[in-house]
Order: C-alpha cells, then structure tokens, then sequence
C-alpha cells in the first residue's frame, strides 16, 4: 500500500522541483537583468586615456560643421575634438564661452574642432545665447540627454578634449579658461596624436 | 444684354473678394491659435508629470531652478500652439529622453522595473503558501505521531487516583439536600 502511495507521489514531487526551478529561474533572470541596468546607469565617468564614448551630433540651424547638419565622432576623427556641454541657464558657462569662441578662433585652421553641446536647454534660448554671446563654432542639442549620459556628466559646464586618435586627453569640471586651452591643445597638436 | 453682363461681373467681384477674405482668414489661424491663454494650472498639470533635468527627483511644476522655469515657458507655449498635454510630454521624452518622464513608458528596461513587483508578489505568495503547506502538513504529522504514541503506551488510571469533580459531587449533594 505505501509503495503504490510513493509511485503515486512521485511525479507530482518532480513537477514541483521542476515549478521551483522555474520560478528560481525567472526570479534569478529578472534580478541579473535589473542589476545589469543599474550598474550601466551608474556606469564611471569616461576617463582621460580611455577612448571616447562615441556620438551623433545634430547641429543647429546656422552652427553646422563644415557644412554639415550631422556629424559623428567618427566624422571628426584625425582631429582634436573640444567638446563642451553648456546650457543657456548655466550661470557659470558665461565665464567660459568668450574663451571658448576665442581658442576656436585661433585654432580652428589647425586640425582642431570645437563643439558646443546644449544640454537639456530650450532650442530658442540656446540661439538667443549664442547670439549674445557671437559665438560661431558648431553647436548641437544634446537630443534624449544621450551624449551627457554616456560621457556621465555631473552639471554645466564641462569639456571633454579628444585626441586625434579619438582618445580623452583632458576631462574640465567647471568653466575652462583660454590658458588651459592653449596648454591641451597646444601639446596635442605638437604630438601630433 | 448688358445689364445682365454687368450683374455677373459683380457676381464674380463678390465671389473674388469672398475667396480673398476667406484666404485671410485662413492665413490668420495660427496666429489665433497663439493667443490661446494657458493658465499655470494647465501649464503645472503637465508639468507634474515630468521631471527637473538638473535637481534629480524633483517634479517641474514645483522646481524652483532656472532650467525649469524655461520648460515651464515652453509647456506654456507648446499648448498655447495647441499642443495636448500627451505631445507635450512626447516632445520633452523626445528632446531630453524617457528619464524626464515621472510615469516612462513600459517597454525595455522600464517594463522590468514594473514588472519586478509583480513578479516578487507572485514568487513571495507561491513561497508563502507552500511554507504554510509545508508547517500544516507537519503539525498533522506530530499530531498524528503523538496520537499514536498516546493508544501505544496509554495505561488505564485507576479509578481512585482519578480526582473528584469538586463542582459535580457539590451538586449532587445540593440536590440531595432538597
């Protein structure tokens, strides 16, 4: 009588393991793909010697690049890239904007490339700011906050100076002035990357 | 003859100058949309549902930041074009992406995170109820274990150790009495 009841209980004792397993399974899956996303959100800041996280730029009407409505990091590549991340109710981009438009000015025929990318700014005062301000590089929307999120930003202003070779060479938290310019790219164009 | 020429001259000098007017008309209704006023309440209803781009967790109809103050204005100018409230949202989640929205959409990585409650109170109920199964089947067990133990080695009390029922042999007596 036992036996029959064991041979009884037995298959109903495996489809339980295999349910448990499969709830295991699924929990284990979920928790594996939440930690995945979690420790991309909080990815490291890229840093300088580490290769650039790649982007798309769409630029404004009127601050194209050579032409250019569009551009990508690998458009731009053999070149020292400035990429600056402003906003126009940054207070403290206004210390370093003049500078920027000057070093631009003063190496734009060198191989050098200046960016500005407005990040998560309002487009007609983004131009009212460029306006103000006569700036003449390219500048371009950061669109769905992507850029700023892959280069991991912390706030405005900051610059990003990319080698040549589409390597960081230089990180800026806060306003960079034209001396600091001058040293980076000075020295890169003398490597020559 | 000629009055009858001169009538449709003015016929088509009326449909003319109708056709003209109506091109007016037409031309001027955007410009009537934007005066459309939009109260901050509207402006505040649509912007309870996004988030502040700078002050992390902190909803745009209360953010006191200039960044904020500058997407209020163009929540305000977007419904003041006739924008609704859901293509002003979709605008901002296109612009500035899916992390400005209070409520993101379910797809992707979000429909995990709205998933995995879901899932936990799902797992945790299955858990609960076999742990439960689990506890009920081995208290029927000792019971039964202690049952069998209790017929096995019970040994019949002697009716003398066995105390009087205080309360019984008082009635009996009271009853007696009477």
């Amino acid at each position: 009588m036992s036996d029959i009841a064991n041979r009884l209980e037995q298959p109903q004792k495996s489809s339980r393991s295999y349910l448990s397993i499969a709830v295991w399974v699924i929990v284990l899956g979920l928790l594996a793909v939440l930690g995945w996303g979690l420790v991309n959100s909080t990815a490291p800041r890229p840093e300088v010697g580490e290769m650039a996280p790649k982007f798309n730029l769409e630029f404004f009407d009127g601050y194209e690049w050579e032409g250019k409505t569009a551009a990508s990091l690998e458009d731009m590549k053999g070149q020292i890239v400035v990429m600056n991340f402003w906003a126009s109710w940054c207070v403290e981009c206004r210390v370093e904007t003049d500078e920027l438009e000057a070093a631009w000015q003063k190496y734009q025929d060198q191989g050098v490339v200046f960016v500005g990318v407005a990040y998560s700014d309002v487009e007609p005062n983004s131009i009212a700011y460029m306006e103000e301000f006569d700036v003449t590089f390219p500048h371009a929307p950061d669109l769905g906050t992507r850029i700023s999120h892959d280069y991991e930003i912390t706030g405005v202003p900051e610059t990003f100076i990319i080698d040549q070779t589409g390597e960081i060479a230089y990180v800026q938290i806060g306003p960079i002035s034209g001396s600091t310019l001058d040293q980076i790219i000075g020295q890169l164009l003398a490597d020559g990357g | 003859m000629p009055e009858l020429r001169s009538k449709q001259i003015r016929v088509r000098r009326l449909a003319a100058a109708l056709f003209v007017l109506l091109g007016f008309l037409l031309l001027a209704l955007p410009a009537l949309a934007q005066d459309v006023p939009v109260t901050d309440d509207e402006v505040n209803a649509v912007a309870k549902d996004l988030f502040c781009p700078v002050c992390e967790s902190t909803p745009l109809d209360v953010c006191p930041t200039q960044a904020c103050a500058d997407w209020r204005e163009l929540i305000r100018q977007q419904l003041s074009e006739g924008s609704t409230p859901e293509e002003v949202q979709a605008y901002f989640a296109r612009q500035y992406g899916d992390g400005v929205l209070a409520n993101p959409p379910k797809s992707g990585f979000t429909l995990i995170l709205w998933a995995l409650p879901v899932v936990a109170v799902i797992v945790g109920g299955v858990f609960f109820t076999r742990y439960v199964r689990t506890l009920r089947t081995s208290a029927a067990e000792v019971d039964e274990e202690f049952e069998e133990d209790v017929v096995e080695t019970a040994v019949p009390i002697p009716a003398k150790l066995i105390a009087p029922d205080d309360y019984k042999s008082r009635l009996e007596e009271e009853l007696r009495n009477r």
